[in-house]
């Protein structure tokens, strides 16, 4: 090979390693073979308390992971928390699903676990679960028994 | 009483040298930001026909980033291995190894590999891109391109800006890619860390726009555009001696590192400071 094809060829190559590089990042460190925003549809639900829940927790359902959080809001009337879900277009769920906030062991962050129901019509884009369960705050969970106890 | 006078003449007389220094010095520090901007400003006139000779942009690419391939390689798998032990180490009293992934990954991509790929970048391609143009100033080549009514910045500064730019992101991704696989082969390999629980952590806390792309293009982006533009000012501007290129080249890893940190505390506020 003449020295300019040489050098081409180097740089060829680097730019090619790079690439790849940046596709290890994209595929495999982040999530982007995962849930692309396009096949979602998003949902809202109500709760008295998130506790620790953050935008980006996963939301489940038996376990198996069917879509995240995308906004936490507070609802200035009611003063309730609005919990917008985007789910995976795969998984229709019942209009009576109930969505309750549980935490991944004791530490552990918290996360929206859904519970089916059996209506035969299904949730869509801009629906609201209504059947939800808050957040277990531990403070309060302990000023609760600490009163049972004094009575 | 004599000593007190004294001490106090003394004092006086430190702080009035520092601020005569300081007067000295300011001026000349605006000085040398406007000769910077003019510059800058011709290098991005230079440009668009710097973009007319890919041949000699491409020749640059080789001489500033796969040159830089070999430091940036294996300071990628070295950090890596650092962050996956010291993490492995932290986080096993708490029985969260599973988060090691997490905690490689994020701290490779928003941080650790756009910050050390360039502060590697300016000590490896940015002080011989200072010497470089300081000696081809030095031994009057840019005077004599001129005389010749060749404008040494489309014909030199430029491809070299131009070719730095592209270089830095590619090296940045290829040092932060590296990084996680070095990682990953202390945590799984050396250590015992679930090889499936290291990823999907991993996956579930990087996301591709804010973190990727964000951190690792972005802020390379960044970093490479002032790294190559301390690097050609500092020899477009030394004093065309033995002991200027020196110097010029010592300014320019000082400067290089100083701007990169500074701003990445800037740019981190700014991606990652909202939330």
């Amino acid at each position: 090979m003449s020295g300019s094809r040489k050098l081409e060829f180097t740089v060829g190559l680097f730019v090619a390693i790079a690439l790849l590089a940046f596709f290890v990042l994209a595929m495999r460190v982040s999530d982007m073979s995962g849930l692309a925003e396009g096949d979602s549809y998003t949902v809202q639900a109500r709760f008295q308390n998130v506790g620790g829940l953050y935008v980006r927790a996963p939301v489940t359902m038996a376990g198996v992971r069917v879509g995240r959080v995308s906004a936490i809001e507070l609802d200035p009337d009611t003063f309730e928390a609005v919990v917008s879900m985007a789910l995976d277009r795969r998984y229709p769920l019942p209009t009576d699903t109930s969505a309750s906030i549980l935490t991944a062991g004791i530490v552990g962050e918290q996360y929206i676990g859904l519970e089916p129901g059996g209506m035969d019509e299904y949730l869509n884009e801009g629906s609201e679960i209504v059947l939800t369960q808050s957040a277990l705050v531990l403070e309060r969970l302990i000023g609760r028994f600490l009163t049972s106890l004094n009575e | 009483m004599r000593f007190h006078r004294v001490l106090v003449a003394t004092l006086v007389e430190i702080f009035a040298s520092i601020g005569r220094r300081g007067l000295r010095f300011f001026p000349l520090l605006i000085l040398r930001l406007g000769r910077g901007s003019l510059l800058l400003f011709r290098i991005l006139a230079g440009l668009p026909r710097a973009c007319l000779r890919p041949g000699l942009v491409v020749k640059q690419i080789h001489g500033l980033g796969v040159l830089s391939l070999p430091i940036i390689a294996v300071s990628g798998v070295f950090v890596g291995m650092v962050l996956g032990l010291q993490g492995y180490i932290n986080l096993v009293d708490y029985g969260a190894t599973a988060q090691l992934g997490a905690l490689v990954a994020l701290a490779l991509v928003r941080e650790m590999g756009p910050v050390i790929s360039a502060l590697l970048y300016a000590g490896r391609a940015g002080s011989a891109l200072t010497a470089e143009i300081g000696l081809m100033k030095a031994t009057e080549q840019l005077a004599s391109m001129e005389m010749m009514a060749v404008d040494p910045f489309q014909r030199v500064l430029a491809p070299r800006f131009l070719a730095g730019l592209i270089a830095m992101p590619l090296l940045a991704c290829i040092f932060t890619a590296l990084g996680i696989l070095g990682g990953w082969y202390i945590a799984v390999w050396q250590l015992g860390v679930d090889s499936g629980s290291f990823w999907s952590q991993m996956q579930a806390s990087v996301q591709f726009v804010d973190d990727v792309v964000d951190g690792v293009l972005i802020k390379s982006l960044v970093f490479g555009f002032v790294a190559n533009w301390i690097a050609v000012f500092e020899g477009y501007d030394c004093l065309p001696t033995s002991e200027g290129i020196s110097r010029a080249t010592t300014r320019t890893v000082v400067n290089t590192s100083l701007t990169v940190l500074a701003l990445d505390f800037v740019l981190t506020a700014l991606m990652f400071g909202g939330n």
